[in-house]
């Protein structure tokens, strides 16, 4: 047992070492941008270009609408596969787990040849319906993660009795998802949400093709053109990605037990 | 004997809920998931299929194999080889790599602050990738990067004179290795969790050593939901560009870059020939995962 745990040591510090070093490396880099001493001007350049903030409002904006988009179509599908038509949960499943099967380029490919401006739903057409777009691939790139998220806090309450005891007070299936089921798996929800944000945040295939001004898109330019700054975004992509991860795990004591199981 | 009239049981259970089997509510039934598939056939498969149609056209709309015949084109092998092979080694040393990582925070005996500490990480790190990953490659070891100017001040090793170069083959793969890595961990954590205490008592009482119980226990029964994820991360970077095209441009041609260009510009001036390259990607991703989900179904039959 003494062997094991001292290879455990090696393999634990071997990877903290692959993982830490790239981190220390483009924070030390993100530091350098003045002369001879360290200092945050690069995130002070980074922080007060106006592009930065717009782009990074952009995507803001957009995970929202992925997030509300998201919880609509996959809160009451995964309700009503539980309630109704368990016989359709392998389909389902299926469905969900394709974009991690179609490559995202993929799916925008196809969006951009289905949707063109001379078809006969042109989202490409004007800005608005691009951003829609935008926020629809988002949504079914999230979804995978999303379904899995819902179903999880689905599993762990009683779908069949809170419905019943809702049609009993005379809900109609409107008030029973957004008002009981709804707030009873919100934890599962806001996981699903936290990790969609991850994702659409910093996405550079989909809205790069779509010609939007993102997040993803623009930190790209910056690294084909700056120094610093990239270093400095970088590492506030990083803390973005961590502070989401964390929320999770946040929300995760809050959850009932059981749905802190795997599956 | 027992198994079968459990199951039967079971399927009984199933297939009779109280008042759900008349035939008239059938419309309602399916309204509540229509918005699902509405959406799924309209923003996934739709638009998939109509590029697996066009790979099979010609520009006249006529059914042709010539798309995917041009497909053998020295430049676009080239880029499947290399998307592929670094796709294989980046899944494989990852999910090495992930086990070994894996295995010591839940079986070697570290504090248990490690293991909450590593899967939080492992969390943060799987879903850190594309532009801020590759920068955070090009500060390490670029030609300016922190390790490759210390290896060279402290040790006089100059790792680019050796050949080294992060765009390339082995940069590429030693960047997606950051992604995979956490990622094996969070799928393989879980299934190490599963290998139940009294597989190993059982083991021991029958006489088994050590590494007899890792060899006839362990192994088999993580051998499935290991081989899937590796199968699992081998699409993950298969599809992957946002990575490859900040860390190198458009240098190393990998595919999801060739076809990005190909989008971007017509680059192989056949639109056609972009959507066979997109069958292809497809048509590799499709097989690795039906592989995928055989695997999990296997694996699933133990770890309950």
């Amino acid at each position: 047992m003494k062997a094991g745990r001292f290879w455990a040591w090696i393999v634990f510090i071997l990877g903290a070492a692959y993982f830490f070093i790239p981190l220390i490396a483009t924070i030390e880099f993100s530091l350098r941008m003045r002369r001879g001493v360290y200092s945050f001007d690069a995130y002070k350049v980074v922080l007060g270009d106006s592009q930065f903030q717009t782009t990074f409002m952009y995507s803001v904006i957009v995970a929202v609408f992925t997030i509300v988009l998201g919880v609509l179509i996959v809160v009451p599908t995964a309700y009503w596969i539980r309630l109704r038509l368990p016989q359709l949960r392998p389909v389902v499943e299926f469905i969900t787990l394709l974009p991690l099967v179609i490559p995202a380029i993929v799916i925008v490919f196809g969006y951009i040849r289905m949707y063109g401006s001379n078809s006969p739903l042109p989202f490409l057409s004007n800005n608005t319906a691009t951003n829609a777009l935008l926020v629809i691939g988002y949504a079914a790139l999230a979804l995978p993660y999303m379904y899995r998220a819902v179903d999880t806090g689905l599993r762990t309450i009683d779908v069949r009795t809170l419905t019943e005891a809702a049609q009993i007070l005379g809900a109609g299936w409107g008030t029973i998802v957004a008002r009981v089921i709804l707030p009873n798996v919100l934890i599962a929800v806001l996981s699903g949400a936290f990790l969609t944000f991850a994702i659409v945040i910093g996405e550079f295939t989909m809205a790069s093709l779509l010609n939007r001004p993102a997040f993803g898109p623009y930190l790209q330019n910056l690294v084909a053109n700056r120094a610093y700054e990239p270093a400095a975004l970088s590492i506030i992509a990083f803390v973005i990605t961590w502070g989401c991860m964390s929320l999770i795990q946040v929300l995760s004591r809050f959850a009932p037990k059981s749905a802190n199981r795997p599956n | 004997m027992t198994d079968l009239s459990l199951s039967n049981q079971a399927i009984a259970g199933k297939t009779a809920p109280p008042g759900e089997a008349r035939a008239l509510r059938l419309p309602t039934q399916w309204l509540g998931v229509t918005p699902f598939f509405i959406f799924a056939i309209m923003f996934l498969i739709l638009p998939t299929l109509y590029l697996m149609l066009g790979a099979f056209q010609n520009d006249a709309g006529e059914f042709t194999l010539e798309n995917i015949f041009a497909l053998s084109q020295a430049n676009i092998v080239a880029a499947y080889w290399i998307s592929i092979k670094v796709s294989l080694a980046s899944s494989l040393i990852g999910a090495f790599a992930g086990l070994a990582i894996a295995i010591a925070i839940v079986r070697g005996g570290l504090p248990n602050w490690i293991r909450s500490a590593t899967l939080t990480f492992s969390g943060v790190a799987s879903n850190f990738a594309g532009v801020p990953l590759a920068f955070a490659f090009i500060a390490t070891l670029g030609r300016l990067g922190l390790v490759t100017v210390l290896l060279n001040t402290l040790v006089g090793l100059n790792l680019y004179a050796h050949g080294f170069n992060l765009l390339s083959f082995w940069g590429l793969t030693l960047t997606y290795v950051y992604f995979q890595i956490p990622l094996m961990v969070v799928i393989i954590v879980p299934a190490i969790d599963g290998l139940k205490r009294e597989w190993g008592e059982a083991a021991a009482t029958l006489g088994a050593t050590q590494s007899q119980y890792w060899r006839m226990v362990v192994i088999p029964v993580l051998w499935p939901s290991f081989l899937g994820t590796v199968i699992l991360l081998f699409a993950n970077a298969f599809g992957a560009i946002a990575t490859a095209y900040a860390l190198t441009g458009s240098s190393l041609n990998i595919v999801p870059i060739l076809l990005y260009a190909q989008i971007r510009g017509d680059v192989l001036h056949n639109a056609h020939l972009g959507y066979a390259i997109a069958f292809g990607m497809i048509f590799i991703t499709g097989l690795a995962n039906i592989f995928y989900i055989w695997f999990r179904t296997r694996s699933e039959r133990w770890l309950k």
